[in-house]
């Protein structure tokens, strides 16, 4: 390339065109300083007063936050006025003194006001300063007739969150919280400033996005006293969207009414989409006492309890599954072509695994029973016999394809993802290789096996419709103030289980045997009118030992009292509902949480099966 | 490569004016983000991290006077191609923050690929015009390719949408193809297609809530809550400084939390409060001498190449400086463009130095080309 000047072109004509570019740049330029002269030189005196006596204030307009409804469209949370008491300080003159008077006036001690003015060194003087959320009426009338000696004070009305039902669903619905300085610094909030709260646990959290809507802005004259004398201006809030669960109100109050005064959890799912019908966990909690603000005494008590109210335990709690695995078990030794729907073991009550005996639950033994029977009657040696010949790892795999040991994905928090063992995890984690009996104490579900009900109810429910598995869901649909609808839960399918046709046909007459025989394990869950379809599980809280009674329940301290669990679904036909209930040191599965998963399917398929 | 004569020929005046706004901007930074409570979401030490991209930029522009310019023609459809890919890849990939999609990330840093197509159109404009221009003007014949090249990244970079920045990119363009001259009867020609296209979208292919938009853009009184309100607290917040201004870290003055973008858009308010009239008169007067500086290198560079290429980068720092000192002064509408070197924005920085760079290297050889 030849790099000097083309023909057409010479150097003093682009001398031309760079001097004609230079006076228009000047011109430009000159243009900027005039009007910076004009501002600051010749206007200045006057902008300089302007700024320091600025008489228009913008305040910010809450917006709504989107409600919450059941799948019937029957509303759980919504929204009350809350009177908030805020302090101008431009407009108070003396902050102090005034926030001392107010606090006088109402009776509450000056020094946590003042705090808040201390804690707050930079806020903008022209802005409302939080003193106070949620006056009750009585202080709101106090405040307004001292206004004139109150300077700066200003009361404003400002939607607050409220749960209807208090405690209903709470670990569902979750709980709000003020935005941390974390949360502001991050880019998730473009719309929120200091002192909003936000969605902090459950849906609240899931769906922050869509319930905090657009806040609004209002441009408002002051006189001298702070008082608005006139609107300037108002450019309104945009509510935030409506979310409807896919919860069953009425299931759900019943199963916290059954479960009350409990520890444990309970979940109900549609087999055929993954909706979650209720979801319980309990004790509760009252999402109510975190919008109108929380002692410190009050977190610690509620952070400190034995019972865990705070954890969802349908979610997060993790637990030796107990004989509710014997499922898994059986589906395995079928697909695996160990057993078939007539294999029979005898069982005399126990088995010699090498040097030890592993007892069934039932000292004198079931006598001869093959696949169905062992489910109906949770025969432990049945399962210990199907268990040796499978070896831990080949069980593994039939779990994990079962969605055990792997989180379900559900949209609630610190969702636990359970354990399922294998040789190559017990000899990185403990250092020693698997020995053969811990196959034994696995495949009854009494070994290191961790599962949440969550995960369970999604098992059997999988079971029920003939081996789809799908991801739960909680939210049925979120649509906008005007109905329109934004976003629909759309059953998601993440897989199947390991087995035919035909080894579910099996293992559903095993469930269902369980239930509608006199000899079944639970037999306490049975309903006239419908074949229900279950499960029972008892967990030994203590270490397997030879020794232990288990006539003693109520004599144990609660700590080392069994787990009690129930998985179930209805009508075995056509399922409708599955359910899982784990109650925690309930004792028998068959006493203590079969019927509250009875109640359940009750409830929710309807009085006509009385 | 480094030959003594380019060591004796380095541009220590572009470098000193450069290290003074950088300066500058780093201070007005820190009073602006130690302004108040209400820009808590973007705080941390906003001003280290427009450090770190100083540091950025100024290997960027070392790397960029290293090697001789000549590589800059010899490369430049790659680099446009690059770069506008880099904006294709925005729309799929980028990340999103208030409603607008312009970074890309890559670990902890994101950059905005639009402030890099600026320069990538000047360099390909330089490289095509360097070639056809003629004493008589371009004509209608020669504009295609240009139109082309610099509409794709504006649709782009408006789609995102960042009309700010879309607008310095069609105003670069127009600056050097303007520069360069058009025919005057191809220029009547254009001129009168342009408004008749302007006036055929206005009435026949734009929506109502588009052309609100567009008026409220052309009038901020029609929203005077929102961008209208801004630019009242802006004059305020300027005339209030007077010849002096109120000092350092003392402008917190309410103006400052009433401004949205303090650190960004309306930084030059922080400045001029603070500063006064003198402070905020030398700024104005140090983006002068970069300007006439940019064009004085365009007057010694002894090849049209270099030439055109000074001249867009020149343009460059010249329309955002006007637009957005403009702007902060309500003498022309809000537009989202950074404040050259002093505005927060870590490609925005990055870009402008990249420019001082090409503009360097074309000062460090005029003397490679003797005619």
């Amino acid at each position: 390339m030849d790099y000097t000047y083309l023909k057409t072109v010479d150097d003093r004509w682009y001398r031309q065109r760079l001097s004609a570019t230079l006076l228009w740049v000047l011109a430009v330029f000159l243009i900027l300083v005039a009007r910076l002269c004009y501002l600051q030189i010749i206007k200045g005196s006057d902008y300089r007063r302007k700024s320091e006596n600025n008489c228009v204030r913008v305040h910010s307009i809450a917006p709504f936050r989107g409600l919450i409804y059941d799948r019937d469209g029957v509303l759980l949370v919504d929204n009350r006025p809350s009177f908030n008491v805020s302090v101008v300080l431009e407009d108070a003159k003396n902050p102090k003194a005034i926030v001392t008077k107010l606090a006088e006036l109402l009776d509450l001690p000056p020094e946590t006001l003042l705090e808040t003015l201390d804690k707050t060194k930079g806020w903008p003087s022209f802005k409302p300063l939080l003193l106070k959320r949620d006056l009750d009426r009585d202080a709101v009338a106090v405040v307004e007739a001292h206004r004139l000696n109150l300077p700066g004070i200003v009361i404003s009305v400002e939607p607050m969150r409220h749960y209807i039902e208090a405690e209903l669903a709470s670990h569902l619905i979750g709980y709000l919280g003020e935005i941390s300085e974390k949360q502001l610094a991050s880019d998730r909030f473009p719309h929120n400033r200091r002192g909003d709260f936000i969605g902090k646990f459950g849906v609240e959290k899931a769906y922050e996005s869509f319930f905090h809507g657009e806040p609004g802005t209002k441009q408002v004259q002051v006189n001298a006293l702070g008082q608005v004398t006139g609107v300037l201006e108002t450019k309104e809030a945009v509510s935030g969207e409506n979310v409807y669960l896919t919860l069953d109100v009425a299931l759900q109050s019943k199963t916290e009414a059954t479960l009350a005064g409990k520890a444990g959890a309970a979940v109900a799912i549609e087999p055929s989409s993954g909706h979650i019908l209720a979801i319980v966990s309990s004790p509760a909690f009252d999402p109510n006492v975190f919008v109108e603000g929380l002692t410190f005494d009050a977190w610690k008590q509620l952070s400190t309890n034995e019972f865990r109210p705070m954890e969802n335990k349908a979610v997060q709690g993790q637990y030796a599954p107990g004989s509710t695995y014997k499922i898994v078990t059986a589906m395995a030794g079928l697909e695996e072509g160990i057993i078939n729907k007539n294999t029979a073991y005898y069982c005399p009550g126990h088995y010699r695994y090498g040097n030890r005996t592993f007892r069934c639950w039932k000292r004198s033994g079931h006598g001869a029973v093959n696949v169905t029977e062992a489910l109906a009657q949770s025969c432990d040696v049945f399962f210990f016999r199907v268990g040796e010949q499978l070896g831990v790892d080949r069980l593994a795999r039939y779990a994990e394809g079962c969605g055990l040991g792997t989180a379900t994905g559900i949209k609630l928090d610190n969702e636990a993802a359970g354990l399922v063992p294998n040789s190559v995890w017990k000899l990185k984690k403990k250092g020693v290789p698997w020995q053969g009996g811990e196959t034994l104490s696995v495949a009854i579900g009494q070994g290191f096996d961790l599962v949440t009900p969550l995960q369970m109810v999604c098992l059997v429910a999988a079971v029920a419709n003939g081996g789809t598995r799908y991801r739960p869901l909680v939210v049925e649909r979120i649509e906008t103030v005007d109905g329109a609808v934004v976003q629909v839960g759309e059953p998601e399918v993440v897989g199947r289980l390991p087995a035919s046709k035909k080894t579910l046909q099996i293992l559903k007459r095993g469930l269902v045997n369980a239930v509608n025989t006199p000899s079944g394990t639970g037999w306490n869950a049975r309903i006239t009118g419908v074949t229900v379809a279950g499960k029972t599980g008892t967990v030994q809280v203590v270490a397997m030992k030879g020794d232990h009674e288990k006539s003693s329940h109520n004599h144990k301290p609660r700590r080392f009292r069994d787990h009690a669990w129930f998985v179930a679904f209805a009508p075995a036909e056509q399922p409708r509902i599955a359910v899982a209930v784990l109650v925690e040191h309930g004792g028998h599965g068959a006493s203590e949480a079969g019927p509250i998963a009875r109640e359940m399917i009750r409830t929710y398929l309807g009085k006509r099966y009385d | 490569m480094i030959d003594r004569r380019l060591i004796q020929h380095f541009d220590w005046v572009l470098l000193g004016l450069t290290l003074s706004l950088v300066a500058v901007g780093l201070l007005t930074l820190y009073s602006a983000v130690n302004a108040g409570p209400d820009i808590a979401h973007v705080t941390g030490p906003l001003y280290l991290k427009q450090a770190y991209w100083f540091a950025i930029g100024a290997t960027l522009m070392v790397g960029m006077f290293l090697f001789n310019y000549k590589w800059l023609n010899r490369w430049a459809f790659a680099i446009y191609a690059f770069s506008v890919a880099l904006l294709v890849a925005v729309a799929f990939v980028g990340k999103e923050v208030s409603g607008s999609q312009r970074w890309l990330v890559a670990g902890p840093w994101s950059f905005q690929p639009s402030e890099l197509v600026k320069i990538s159109v000047i360099i390909v404009l330089a490289r095509y015009y360097s070639e056809c221009a003629s004493e008589d003007g371009l004509t209608l014949k020669d504009l295609w390719k240009p139109l082309i090249w610099t509409l794709i990244p504006f649709v782009l970079i408006a789609k995102q949408p960042d009309l700010g920045t879309g607008l310095v990119v069609l105003l670069i363009a127009g600056s050097v193809t303007l520069f360069v001259k058009i025919e005057r009867q191809s220029l009547i020609l254009l001129s009168a297609a342009g408004v008749a296209g302007s006036l055929v979208a206005w009435f026949f292919l734009l929506q109502d809530y588009q052309r609100e938009r567009i008026l409220v853009f052309l009038n901020p009184d029609r929203d005077p809550l929102g961008a209208g309100y801004h630019v009242k607290q802006s004059i305020i917040a300027i005339g209030s400084g007077t010849l002096l201004g109120k000092g350092f870290l003392k402008g917190t003055q309410n103006a400052l939390s009433f401004l949205p973008e303090q650190h960004t858009d309306f930084i030059f308010s922080v400045l001029a409060e603070e500063w006064g009239f003198l402070g905020s008169a030398v700024v104005v007067a140090v983006y002068v001498l970069i300007v006439i500086w940019g064009l004085n290198v365009a007057m010694r560079s002894k090849e049209p190449f270099g030439t055109i290429l000074a001249v867009g980068v020149s343009s460059m720092i010249f329309w955002q400086a006007v637009i957005n000192v403009g702007m902060a002064l309500g003498l022309l509408p809000v537009v989202g463009v950074t404040l050259p070197l002093i505005s927060y924005g870590g490609s925005s920085l990055a870009a402008i130095m990249l420019g001082i760079g090409i503009l360097m290297n074309i000062s460090m050889r005029r003397f490679m080309f003797k005619a």
